[in-house]
């Protein structure tokens, strides 16, 4: 994901049956591609997280048992990466491990991987569900707003302070985002813990959470921005607008059904790169999720658990984007017909 | 992003994010670089002069060793600069090589190619660097690898689409079919058109890049101390962010800046290579700021004005304006009876779209309506009309049925709406009204049109469902632009049939603009003919049959109209 590619997107045709069902395929067939498409990308996950152990330069379990390991310790690490065996069998264990609902064992917290993925998803996943609902809560009434306030070149001032303040804190990387937040909640007002604090889960995420989504909302207002500005130019709005249904109305039922079609394809893009933000806001707050534990895990060179953890954030983030996808199906039906989209 | 494509390689528009990025990017390197290579000493020797505040020799304090914070914040900033190119020009390289190749490949492996770069595309670039930071270990030549790999994938895609929308464009078929060789096909006629995407994407990796890095240094996986960079610095920093937030300043100011830099050149990019996107130059700004409204007028004149006449429709001295006071229509003024069709006629520029705009208050933003009286009904056009009354006033019939109505909701939703809201029917009762209005206009199965969407049906059946929902409200005046204009000559006379139906049962008085005259002929009870902005012409149906004009323009239209037998489909 980036800014440019993101802020820029490719003008599709949007005339009715531009997207035009090609005939007989439905619900079914649908749901069969896009879950085609979850099943390669989550094999393809399989095989690369079982490649991180192969591919390591030199002797992994040297590396595995640190700098300072006796011969013992090393073919102990070298036994249980299973580095004795032949490639093939240890992938067909790892296969079968995986079906069994077994991601192998952490060396440097000596428990099972998952239970670890166990405990620390739900800090993840409530982290990002926050975020997102932040993101979509405020990025979607913004962008249509700005939008139709900035029709036609109206409120130029408005224009260019949104396009630039859109862009400034977009181009805060997350982490930065993380530690300017903590210096004004935390050292100077004192109003929010700059850190995990486990007597207070709810309070503490709330820092994370922003932390992560005002870089998004930045992005997704402006894509919303954008795709609304061109949906209030189309005919059928004018139509609407020639029942005089109201504003509000008007924007909500004819305006926003488009604007999303358009929108949530990209969202999508922004959303799964959160994930990825993850990884560096749960540091900073040292929030207990599955970031900072990938983090701590290749830092100790604890294969199987970043193996394991780095499955897991890739399924999330491949369910992220069906999810988008199935959406979108419901959204704008056209879209069920889009064989490539 | 395929049909960036389309944008002809020339000279780069500079634009002011562009400037202003490139500006502070390069004073920012410049800075840092300079800073490198004098303050290495500072920013890496320790000294007595430990944790001190700022001071005019330190002006961003010194750290626990005693080390200038801003030297160490601006040499760190060189090392991260450093990295970020390194890793952009390894994933551009290698991004638009796999592109090009994936390109090239025969059908079924670049279809195998283009879903795997789809599948590595949909991780975050974020949790790639991760992986492969865990396989490499730390350090820097491995952070460079580790970003640049991840950002390849996104390069290779966009490098593969575009060349797939470049390939099916004239100029390169010509050129095959020609024989131009493959490499020369390549190097000439592909990479020049995909210079701007490309550049585009070169910021934007630059800028993931920088931000990646800094993102895995910062969280321990990149540069190891004493080694050192932005993430690195402000990872230091963090720790001791109660004592002393001044730490981490420097290192997040130097990421902001490089970061919003690549962020401004790479959105100054897409402006130039996209003059859409670009701001809009001055002049057209200005355009709009009027309100959308029909001016009113002074009182006494308007109720003057009013009770001259008793006819459901009145439009006086109608002048439509440009904000910048030019105008487009100059003093329109006619009525419409009862049971009346007016036609208007004119070539197109003529203001006859304009002046029904003006009386169904939808003029676009920019241009407002001026008038001595426009009055529809009981309902003054000039005033601040409720949108019910607006509402049971006019209603429009629009020239393209492919385009009026929503495509992403059923027709019923949106046939019933005007029911709904400003009646306050049930759905029910809104359904079983439109159903019959369906049925009236011929519609054969208006269940299932209900049921349908937008795109599944023919034009003429959504323009039948167009006049069905301008018949809900039961308006006073009915305003038909060009609704024949998009649709095949049976379909049209189909809707021509039903709109003179319309008037026979119902007394509506009917605006119906064309620039079709053989058309109007046919339909309409009056006519007025319209050119630059004024009338030029009134006539009866019977002296436009009868050829008794008296305007050369008028004359001039009559003449340009086809007389072939086909066009008595209308006749009565």
């Amino acid at each position: 994901m980036s800014v440019d590619t993101v802020d820029t997107p490719a003008p599709r045709p949007r005339g009715p049956g531009a997207r035009r069902a090609r005939g007989g395929s439905s619900w079914t067939a649908f749901a069969m591609r896009r879950f085609a498409g979850l099943v390669g990308t989550v094999v393809t996950a399989v095989v690369v997280t079982f490649l991180i152990v192969p591919l390591i330069p030199g002797d992994p379990a040297v590396s595995a048992a640190g700098p300072d390991a006796t011969v013992r310790q090393i073919e102990a690490a070298r036994a249980e990466l299973g580095l004795d065996r032949p490639v093939f069998e240890r992938f067909a264990d790892y296969v079968g491990g995986l079906l069994q609902g077994d991601l192998g064992h952490s060396f440097s917290l000596n428990a099972p991987v998952a239970d670890i993925v166990a405990s620390r998803l739900p800090f993840t996943a409530g982290l990002s569900f926050l975020a997102l609902l932040v993101v979509l809560v405020v990025a979607v009434p913004l962008g249509m707003a700005v939008s139709a306030l900035t029709r036609g070149g109206r409120r130029g001032k408005l224009d260019a302070a949104f396009n630039y303040t859109t862009a400034f804190v977009a181009a805060i990387p997350p982490y930065v985002m993380a530690t300017l937040l903590v210096l004004l909640f935390a050292v100077t007002l004192q109003l929010l813990p700059p850190a995990y604090t486990r007597s207070q889960p709810g309070v503490s995420m709330l820092l994370p959470a922003l932390a992560l989504s005002i870089p998004s909302i930045c992005l997704i207002s402006r894509v919303v921005r954008r795709e609304t500005a061109v949906v209030l130019e189309q005919d059928y709005l004018r139509t609407a607008r020639g029942w005089r249904l109201g504003t509000l109305r008007t924007a909500t039922r004819y305006a926003l059904p488009n604007v999303l079609t358009s929108t949530l394809t990209l969202s999508g893009i922004i959303l799964v790169g959160m994930l990825g933000g993850a990884i560096s806001v749960e540091t900073v707050f040292s929030w207990p999720g599955l970031g900072l534990g990938v983090v701590n895990a290749v830092a100790t060179k604890d294969y199987p658990l970043v193996q394991g953890i780095v499955l897991v954030l890739a399924v999330v983030s491949a369910l992220m984007t069906m999810a988008v996808d199935i959406l979108l199906g419901i959204v704008d039906p056209r879209v069920r017909g889009d064989h490539d989209g | 992003m395929a049909d960036q494509a389309a944008v002809r390689p020339g000279r780069l528009r500079w634009n002011p994010p562009l400037v202003v990025g490139t500006v502070l990017l390069a004073l920012t390197g410049v800075t840092v670089v300079i800073a490198s290579l004098t303050l290495r000493g500072t920013a890496e020797g320790l000294s007595a002069d430990t944790a001190q505040p700022v001071s005019a020799a330190h002006w961003l304090g010194t750290d626990d060793f005693g080390r200038d914070l801003l030297a160490r914040a601006l040499v760190g900033a060189q090392a991260s600069l450093v990295m970020a190119l390194a890793a952009t020009a390894i994933s551009m390289i290698a991004g638009v090589l796999i592109g090009t190749a994936i390109w090239t490949a025969p059908r079924r492996l670049r279809e195998v190619a283009l879903r795997i770069v789809e599948i590595t595309v949909s991780y975050p670039e974020l949790l790639i660097a991760v992986v492969i930071a865990a396989i490499l270990g730390a350090g820097r030549w491995q952070l460079v690898v580790a970003v640049a790999l991840a950002n390849i994938p996104a390069t290779a895609r966009l490098t593969a689409n575009l060349s797939g929308a470049i390939h099916q464009r004239d100029f390169v078929t010509t050129a095959r079919l020609t024989g131009v060789p493959r490499r020369a096909l390549i190097s000439r006629h592909l990479l020049p058109n995909m210079a701007e995407p490309l550049l585009i994407q070169l910021a934007a990796s630059f800028s993931t890049g920088l931000v990646a890095m800094s993102a895995l240094s910062f969280v321990g996986l990149g540069v190891q101390t004493p080694d050192y960079d932005l993430g690195r610095l402000l990872a230091d920093g963090l720790p001791s962010i109660y004592s002393r937030p001044l730490e981490v300043v420097g290192p997040t100011l130097l990421i902001l800046l490089l970061s919003i830099g690549a962020m401004l050149v790479g959105d100054g990019l897409a402006a130039a290579a996209d003059p859409r996107l670009a701001r809009r130059p001055a002049g057209r700004a200005a355009v709009t700021t009027r309100p959308r409204s029909a001016e009113p007028v002074p009182e006494s004149q308007q109720s003057e004005q009013q009770s001259e006449s008793s006819a459901p429709v009145v439009v006086r001295d109608l002048v439509v304006r440009r904000a910048d006071g030019t105008s487009l229509v100059h003093g329109l003024s006619f009525e419409i009876n009862r049971g009346e069709i007016l036609g208007v006629v004119g070539e197109s520029g003529s203001g006859k779209s304009l002046t029904a705009l003006s009386m169904a208050r939808l003029l676009p933003d920019g241009l407002t309506a001026e008038a001595s009286a426009l009055r529809t009904g009981e309902t003054d056009l000039l005033g601040r009309p409720s949108r019910r009354e607006l509402a049971d006033a006019v209603a429009m019939i629009y020239q393209d049925p492919g385009t009026t109505f929503n495509p992403a909701l059923r027709l019923g939703a949106q046939l019933t709406e005007v029911l709904r809201v400003h009646r306050g029917k049930s759905t029910v009762e809104a359904r079983t009204i439109i159903t019959d209005l369906l049925a009236g206009v011929h519609i054969t199965d208006p269940e299932r049109l209900m049921r349908s969407r937008p795109y599944e049906l023919s034009g003429g059946m959504r323009q039948r469902a167009m006049i069905a929902a301008a018949l809900a409200a039961e308006p006073a005046l009915l305003i038909a632009d060009e609704p024949t204009t998009a649709l095949d000559v049976t379909v049209a006379a189909g809707i021509l049939r039903e709109l003179a139906r319309i008037r026979d049962e119902t007394d509506t008085a009917t605006l119906f603009i064309s620039h079709d005259l053989g058309v109007v002929e046919e339909l309409c009870d009056r006519v007025l003919v319209m050119k630059d902005g004024v009338i030029v012409e009134e006539l009866s149906r019977e002296a436009l049959r009868a050829g008794d004009v008296s305007s050369p323009y008028t004359r001039m239209l009559l003449e340009s109209v086809p007389r072939l037998s086909g066009h008595g489909a209308v006749r009565r």
